[in-house]
């Protein structure tokens, strides 16, 4: 491995100070993905800062009704925190379903945010990655892609955003606090990824050095009636093949209001903006809602291996809403 | 012998040092001025070194060393192509290990081998088998000294002028082997004299190919392999990683710890090949079996042949009239497969397995009764009665257990919710053989006992075993006995493999036992040590050739998730005869261990080919799904009691394989009777379920 640098903050601002200053520099949390790719050499930092011991690890409940999770709470924690498990099922369901026991204990709700892809291609250093090596290609365009994106990717990169967590974020409008040289700011969930369009190495909308402090869920009263479904190759410790993250608000049999999100279809938290929008205001039907998955997916390209996304994203959202909805599906 | 300790449970005799973690493996033993070595695997298929600048490496903090052909110790070629390593500039596969960095730490090596700049002359490759690769010839034999091809009767005229036929084309894609333990050493030259602890099957072999390689005498070689963290088969003589370090400590003139990586592990140190599969069967409508047909296309490397003997297991599982075996092998740039627990037996059984389901279906005859219609007292391919089969007994026995007469044969006529469920069944068998072995045992003037044997433990449960054989051999309590193994420097003794180790080493425990208890007053302890050391050749080498083997059957229920198409297992339960069980507690664990591996077989395990880069591109654990605990939801082994005492001295059969195979058709044959789709290439993952008629 590269020799490194380790660096143990006094405070939010000496972590970012560091970063801000080192051209090579990466922010080390829970480790599970960081440490892995450096030892594979896809990372190669000077300096890790290290910001474990920051006063980042609470929960805490917001006067509005809303959560304030700081970025180094550990996912188990966070799975099992009575507030969530009370008022955002889909977060507690959507961290359980992600990686193991012990690395659940170990990942941290910020790193979480900021993992790095599964694409395999980037992860071997002997193969094609843009996201990896700018301009080497993408070699996953037209090779192992089964577990890629069919929505949103470009010619230089189909690799998918690998959260489970950033999934069930999406659908309750997360906001990311995020601190950098010149202080705090909000991100909206819906803003902190983006597309990979021609430059897939950036693969958030925060600065170089930036550090992510909490996550904030605002009050969503809706949200007690949400869930997370992830189908997988086998029954734990697996990638998403397709996920759903769903909240749904019915007026007797009329839709109020839906959330959907979906997981391993794209670069980032897939938000299902044209499905709700198919789905609110109309009576509850999974014939309703089979049709709005589809619209959310005409826009699909579904690589060479990877066109079952397509059928399991719609049959996995009529479940999830048939069930929130108390309807068991025919 | 009394029949005391053989039979009784017993946990291992080194559990608590493993769970503990003062159980040493390979890498483990501490070392004054040791260093590390670090593999740098090619970046092109098929071509030549032409340059190597280790500048870079070299200046890197903590690195000693670039160890590669163009400076590296030679090598004797007689061992083999596999092991001629850093011996010259030719790369014949991809990831082929092709620099040897060492440094003082690990870290610095690991750094050294991203430093180290290679620049190749690459032609173009052939590294993805088809039924139709131009390459594909008939090789001498199978592995490892199998008939590549048989024929009993007229297959053709047979097969045409049955009432019922199936013919089905089953594929398996490449599986890696990936013992917990990566193959690891660390390897001391001492004034000529080589020690290496080693993660290996068998220190006895190693030793031999070690003198060989690098041209000294076997005495002045010792391989310690105490505790090994599984292997599977891979381990099973001399690898790559044990020649390396030897290589890389006697450049250094230091001694050096390598162990691979989990990435470097998928290819070089050998993989199941990926298979092509034509089985034909033919029967009457009462499903009797006329004619059968197993045709097998698979793939070796450049250097070397290896050819899985997959079609073998259909040569003496049913009988027929008219049969035929075919291998067809093609050889491309890729790393030379080797053995995967079950190598032949596991593939061959996938595709015969699902082949009887099939004529099952074809007949409407229950695939239980198919199969007991169809078992036969005479081996078809020796011509000679089995010592002992048993496998109706499993048949009837694992149907009873599972419920099997409740079932409706009707696929995908069991719902439950969202789910569908299906049951299916697979037979098992795997040869079991002994070969020569030598031990000793010394008595001690306090009353215990020393065995030496040079066997290995690579987790099965070797020593705890032998332990228990020697207790009664010498008709004493188990616990005055100590045992040694893992050891070159102990008497000589096979490999851990084939499921041979505890009939051969066993044997030769007890031949040893009976000596030293006719130089011994009974029971009363000598004055001085007195040993009898014993090599049971000459008596296996007298024993008639007869056919021998070990029988499963297995039962597995799965459901289907329809609205995903996920394939989880609701129960699996296997019934084996292997003769006597020795120690019930290992055993079980072989079993399950065996059958496990079959599910992860047929629903998990696959590597992913890239043929731009010739290699997988799937190689860790990661990416490369092996069946987790969730998956297993239940599963159970039983045994049938069985006495043959035609087999070897302790009466028992080797339960290491048995298990994976037929395991992976029983789960196919049921996702076949839950759905009613029969998916023929391995695995049978949700893609290609959702969206189809299955679950529609």
């Amino acid at each position: 491995m590269k020799p490194f640098r380790y660096h143990r903050p006094a405070d939010v601002a000496d972590a970012v100070a560091v970063l801000a200053a080192e051209p090579q520099a990466a922010y080390l949390a829970g480790g599970t993905n960081l440490v892995d790719l450096m030892k594979l050499g896809v990372q190669r930092p000077d300096v890790l800062v290290d910001v474990n011991r920051l006063p980042l690890d609470t929960v805490e409940e917001l006067p509005d009704g809303g959560l304030r999770i700081g970025a180094t709470v550990r996912n188990s924690h966070l799975a099992a925190h009575p507030t969530v498990r009370r008022d955002y099922p889909v977060l507690t369901r959507a961290l359980l379903a992600a990686a193991s026991g012990q690395l659940r204990n170990m990942a941290t709700t910020g790193g979480n945010l900021l993992q790095r892809t599964r694409c395999p291609y980037f992860q071997d250093t002997s193969k094609a990655c843009n996201k990896r090596d700018p301009g080497s290609g993408c070699a996953a365009l037209h090779g192992v892609n089964r577990d890629l994106a069919v929505l949103d990717w470009s010619e230089q990169c189909v690799a998918t955003n690998p959260s489970d967590m950033a999934v069930a974020l999406a659908v309750l409008d997360a906001v990311v606090e995020v601190h950098d040289t010149d202080g705090v700011r909000d991100v909206p969930l819906a803003d902190l990824y983006r597309s990979p369009g021609a430059h897939p190495e950036r693969e958030t909308t925060l600065a170089r050095g930036a550090l992510i402090t909490a996550v904030r869920l605002p009050a969503l009263p809706a949200a007690r009636r949400s869930t997370y479904l992830k189908a997988r190759d086998r029954a734990s410790f697996a990638f998403a093949a397709g996920s759903v993250a769903a909240v749904l608000d019915l007026d007797g049999d009329v839709i109020r209001d839906v959330r959907l999100a979906y997981g391993a279809l794209a670069h980032r938290p897939w938000r299902a903006y044209r499905a709700e929008q198919e789905l609110r205001g109309h009576p509850f039907s999974p014939e309703l809602v089979a049709r709005a998955a589809d619209a959310e997916l005409a826009e699909a390209r579904p690589l060479s291996e990877n066109g079952f996304k397509l059928p399991l994203t719609r049959s996995i959202t009529v479940r999830v809403l048939s069930g929130l909805a108390g309807r068991a599906q025919s | 012998m009394s029949a005391g300790a053989i039979g009784q449970a017993h946990p291992r005799l080194e559990g608590r040092e493993k769970v503990t973690g003062t159980a040493r493996y390979a890498m483990e033993y501490p070392v004054d001025g040791v260093t590390y070595g670090w593999v740098v695997p090619a970046a092109v298929v098929r071509g030549r070194i032409t340059h190597i600048d280790t500048t870079e490496a070299l200046a890197s903090p903590g690195v000693l060393a670039v160890v590669h052909h163009g400076n590296a110790p030679r090598l004797a070629t007689t061992p083999g192509p596999n092991l001629w390593l850093l011996q010259d500039p030719a790369v014949h596969y991809r990831g082929q290990y092709v620099a040897v960095v060492v440094a003082t730490t690990l870290e610095a090596a690991r750094e050294g081998a991203q430093l180290v700049r290679i620049e190749y002359d690459a032609g173009p490759h052939t590294t993805v088998l088809t039924d139709d690769h131009p390459g594909l010839y008939k090789p001498d034999h199978v592995n490892p000294a199998y008939p590549t091809d048989t024929a009993e009767g007229d297959f053709d005229a047979g097969y045409a002028a049955a009432q019922v036929r199936v013919d089905a084309t089953y594929r398996t894609p490449a599986y890696h082997n990936n013992p917990m333990e990566p193959h690891a050493t660390t390897a001391q030259w001492t004034d000529g004299r080589l020690l290496v602890h080693d993660s290996n099957q068998g220190a006895t072999s190693v030793r031999a190919t070690l003198a060989e390689l690098f041209d000294v005498p076997r005495e002045s070689v010792r391989v310690i392999a105490e505790h090994v963290g599984g292997g599977f088969g891979s381990k099973g003589y001399a690898k790559p990683a044990v020649v390396l370090a030897a290589l890389a400590a006697r450049h250094v003139d230091r001694p050096v710890k390598l162990a691979l990586t989990r990435q470097q592990i998928f290819g070089p140190i050998g993989y199941r090949t990926p298979t092509i599969q034509r089985v034909r069967l033919a029967a009457d409508t009462d499903g009797r079996l006329t004619a059968i047909s197993h045709d097998s296309i698979s793939q070796t490397s450049q250097i070397l042949e290896y050819t899985e003997s997959v079609a073998v297991y259909t040569r003496s599982m049913y009988a027929a009239p008219h049969r035929r075996t075919t291998h067809r092998v093609t050889r491309l740039d890729v790393p030379t497969p080797f053995w995967m627990r079950a190598p032949g037996e596991c593939p061959g059984a996938y595709a015969l397995e699902s082949a009887m389901d099939e004529l099952a279906v074809a007949t409407g005859i229950d695939p239980v009764e198919l199969r007991i219609r169809n078992d036969t007292e005479i081996d078809p391919d020796q011509g000679a009665p089995f010592t002992s089969r048993n496998l109706v007994a499993c048949l009837r026995e694992g149907a009873q257990r599972f419920g099997w007469a409740d079932r409706n044969p009707t696929p995908r006529s069991r719902r439950e919710g969202r789910f569908l469920i299906g049951s299916g069944v697979a037979g098992s068998a795997y040869p079991s053989q002994s070969v020569p072995a030598s031990a000793r045992i010394t008595a001690r003037p306090d009353g215990g006992f020393l065995v030496q044997i040079n066997a290995t433990d690579i987790g099965t449960g070797a020593r705890t075993a032998l332990w228990l054989v020697a207790a009664d051999a010498l008709q004493v309590p188990p616990e005055r006995i100590e045992i040694r193994i893992g050891d070159s420097e102990l008497p000589a003794a096979p490999v851990a493999g084939a499921s041979m180790g505890t009939s051969s080493w066993s044997w030769a425990v007890i031949r040893a036992g009976e000596a030293l208890r006719g130089k011994l007053r009974d029971g009363v302890p000598p004055d001085a040590e007195v040993s009898a050391e014993v090599d049971t050749s000459a008596e296996l080498n007298a024993q008639a050739r007869k056919p021998k083997f070990t029988y499963g059957a297995q039962f597995v229920e799965v459901r289907v998730d329809t609205t995903t198409g996920e394939i989880r297992l609701n129960r699996m339960l296997g019934v084996f005869t292997a003769g006597r069980i020795v120690n019930p507690t290992t055993a079980r664990s072989q079993l399950i261990g065996g059958m496990t591996m079959g599910v992860s077989m047929a629903l998990h395990e696959g590597g992913l080919f890239d043929e731009r880069y010739g290699d997988w591109v799937n190689h860790d654990l990661g990416t490369y799904h092996i069946t987790a605990c969730a998956d297993v939801e239940s599963i159970e082994a039983y045994w049938l009691d069985e006495r043959d005492d035609e087999l070897n001295a302790a009466g028992v059969k080797g339960i290491g394989e048995v298990g994976i195979v037929g395991a992976a058709a029983a789960v196919a044959n049921a996702v076949y009777h839950a759905t009613g789709v029969r998916i023929r290439d391995l695995p049978i993952q949700l893609d290609k379920l959702i969206g189809t008629s299955a679950l529609a």
